[in-house]
């Protein structure tokens, strides 16, 4: 409730500023607004930023950091009381005094919590006190020099589009900065799980059952664990239903992609473009079970009748409905790109007695490659990110092996298995999914400075 | 027949104007996009070993008219053509004419230079490359050095013929498009407003080209430069709305026309 209370005083105070500075700016020059520099509009921007920029960004300083300043002030008045607590004890105790900061009846907590949660009330109203003092201070502050800065020739309108800007840059800030963020916690985890695995061990080495560490707890507990965290099979098994994944998706993507821009007619192309795009829609769970109730015992089956066994749970089946999966991002974008082939080299082509086929073969295909490269690349980077379909179809068991009819397991399903459940966060094993992560990001990143510079190279040479 | 006998062969002086052999020709020829009717009843003989201009207004179906006699119109669906036309006693709109073969015996070259994304030398091999035309490396070697010699093109890029043809400048690129049209060794060239995209130096170089050509070749030129097609073309043949209003050799249709509407053009009362 109070939250909508301080969004409904935001509005209403810059719809105020607003108002007083465009209204300021016209009687300035006596209502003949054509004189002014910048249009009154911006003027009443000009005030509003003024007013509120530095105000919104203290309170959120506050809304920020109020937590730390809280429990440093709740733990300095308690005193050694507290200090003589555990960790675990103190963190307790403080995540108490919040939850039990807005009841009344504090008859169930021990005394030392009721004494903690009076200081944290006194401090709270304290201080949201002066904050709110110290906000309502600046918006008067800043929108009163604002206003008295306007005058004829005021630049407000420059003011205003650098604050634009400045709006922007922050805007694709927090998208770097997430992404930096994100890397950073990969590899600050993965460092702390190499402290207990040797690196070259995880890369190399060829056995991975991380549900086995563990088992004996003893001097030569760190050797043992080196060895169950290999990390080869699973990526063998990623790369190998990738692989498959690509066989399929690769060619009948590329191939429907040709016949909806060169063959099929503009009726046809209008009805089966967005069917195949309701494929990209479909939720990867269906394509799921899909693969694990349907085709993976049709393979088994047929592997019976003919005698070959196959594995109920096959990176074949994981792999060929995930090919499916991804058909349409390879079709629908690889169509874009070869309509976006200009008319005139057909025209050449044709012009010069060759048929359709050679002319997709030997001129649109070359140069369209590069955008049918990056769409390929953008259908890997689907499949190796894909979960869903490989936990249900393809198994959880790390073979190491290229036969497409066993079952085989990827990264993500690892990462998956190695976070889900009641376990230590700092444990080997949990942390190996951050190294997995790890892994995973810099063949992704390494797929895609690949991708890019293939495109770079066929670019130069076909534009 | 080789390349360099069949340069030979055909190499003997031009005929003059009103004689000479009909290589291709257009008898009652309607063309339709869907309702509309773009050309009435064109009735056009084209002489071997001549260049004929076709002007006109834009809309008054000169490229039509070209278009149609290598059937470039056929990958326009509701186009309709109506008539025939005749290459060497044969209607090319007949059932049994496999139009691979006769768009490399009608070559044609376009307004916009289109080269293909490839290197100089592809660019010329595609043609003899899909209608195997050569048996070996060095004969196809030689035909595009033959073909690049007669686009006049050769001494700029002999050294670069691995580079893309995208690379040249437009003149380079019309004379590259003009070389590989040739490398099929077809018998008659359509040319497609070929200098529009030009500045005037390359349309120069072009046009003296498609004087040298005359030679080897039958060539069909739209135009919409009056200058051009006086000074290129033996015979011209001026379209208005759809209707071949005259046709006659050049001299006689640019200084005496006995059309009004001929007259009103070439003098720039109309168009």
């Amino acid at each position: 409730m109070q939250g909508w209370f301080f969004v409904l005083i935001l509005v209403l105070t810059a719809c105020a500023l607003f108002y007083i500075g465009r209204s300021r700016a016209v009687t300035t020059v006596g209502g003949d607004a054509t004189i002014l520099h910048s249009k009154p509009g911006f003027h009443g921007a000009f005030v509003m930023i003024c007013g509120l920029v530095p105000a919104v960004l203290v309170f959120l300083t506050w809304l920020l950091f109020s937590r730390y300043l809280i429990n440093a002030y709740v733990t300095a008045q308690l005193g050694a009381d507290f200090a003589n607590l555990a960790t675990i004890e103190q963190q307790a105790l403080l995540r108490n005094m919040r939850s039990f900061a807005d009841r009344a009846d504090l008859s169930s907590l021990a005394a030392l919590e009721v004494a903690a949660v009076e200081h944290y009330r006194g401090f709270v109203a304290t201080a949201a006190l002066l904050v709110q003092v110290i906000v309502a201070a600046l918006v008067v502050v800043g929108s009163w020099f604002a206003v008295r800065a306007i005058k004829q020739e005021l630049r407000a309108r420059q003011f205003v589009e650098k604050t634009v800007m400045a709006v922007l840059i922050a805007a694709s800030g927090v998208a770097i900065l997430t992404t930096i963020g994100i890397v950073l916690s990969l590899i600050f985890e993965s460092i702390n799980f190499f402290q207990k695995v040797n690196f070259l061990d995880f890369l190399f080495g060829t056995h991975w059952s991380p549900q086995s560490a563990f088992e004996g707890v003893g001097a030569e507990a760190t050797d043992r664990n080196s060895e169950v965290f290999g990390a080869i099979p699973v990526f063998a098994g990623t790369l190998l239903i990738t692989a498959i994944a690509i066989i399929v998706a690769a060619p009948i993507g590329l191939m429907s992609a040709i016949y909806l821009s060169d063959y099929a007619s503009p009726k046809v192309r209008a009805t089966a473009k967005p069917i195949l795009e309701i494929l990209a829609g479909i939720p990867t769970v269906v394509y799921g079970f899909f693969a694990a109730l349907t085709v993976a015992p049709f393979f088994r089956n047929t592997g019976d009748a003919i005698g070959i066994s196959v594995s109920s749970e096959s990176a074949l089946a994981a792999g060929l409905v995930m090919g499916i999966m991804i058909i349409p991002f390879v079709s629908s974008l690889s169509d874009d790109v070869i309509n976006s082939v200009p008319q005139s080299l057909r025209d050449g082509s044709a012009g010069l007695g060759a048929t359709k086929s050679e002319t997709i073969r030997r001129v649109i295909l070359p140069a369209a490659l590069p955008g049918i490269v990056s769409a390929l690349m953008l259908a890997i980077s689907r499949a190796i990110g894909e979960t869903m379909i490989v936990v249900m179809a393809a198994g959880l068991s790390a073979n190491m092996t290229v036969n497409p009819l066993e079952a085989v397991t990827t990264v993500t399903v690892q990462i998956v298995t190695l976070l889900v459940g009641d376990q230590e966060f700092d444990s080997a094993k949990t942390l190996a999914a951050f190294a997995l992560g790890l892994v995973l990001f810099c063949v992704t990143l390494l797929l895609n400075v690949i991708a890019l510079r293939v495109i770079q190279k066929y670019r130069e040479q076909y534009d | 027949m080789s390349v360099e006998a069949n340069m030979a062969a055909t190499a003997a002086k031009a005929p003059a104007v009103n004689t000479g052999k009909v290589k291709m020709s257009g008898n009652g020829v309607n063309v339709f996009y869907g309702e509309k009717q773009a050309l009435f009843d064109v009735d056009l003989n084209i002489y071997e070993n001549q260049v004929i201009s076709l002007i006109g207004p834009s809309g008054c179906g000169k490229s039509t008219f070209l278009r149609c006699l290598n059937r470039m119109n056929d990958t326009i669906d509701v186009c309709k053509v109506t008539g025939n036309i005749m290459l060497d006693e044969q209607d090319i709109y007949d059932k049994n004419i496999d139009v691979v073969e006769l768009r490399a015996r009608v070559g044609m070259v376009f307004q916009k230079p289109n080269p293909f994304p490839k290197s100089i030398y592809e660019n010329v091999a595609y043609g003899p490359r899909i209608h195997g035309m050569t048996r070996t490396k060095d004969e196809l070697d030689e035909l595009v050095t033959s073909s690049l010699r007669r686009a006049g093109l050769w001494e700029e890029v002999k050294d670069r013929l691995d580079q893309p043809g995208t690379g040249l400048s437009g003149g380079q690129q019309q004379r590259l498009c003009i070389a590989r049209a040739i490398a099929t060794q077809p018998e008659v060239l359509l040319m497609d407003e070929p200098c529009s995209a030009l500045d005037p130096i390359a349309t120069a170089i072009i046009e003296e080209l498609i004087d040298e050509l005359r030679a080897n070749f039958t060539i069909v030129i739209v135009t919409h430069s009056m200058q051009q097609a006086a000074r290129v073309s033996q015979k011209t043949a001026f379209f208005h709305l759809g209707k071949l209003i005259e046709e006659g050799p050049t001299d006689q249709i640019f200084t005496n026309p006995i059309n009004k509407k001929t007259q009103d053009y070439i003098t720039g009362r109309i168009g």
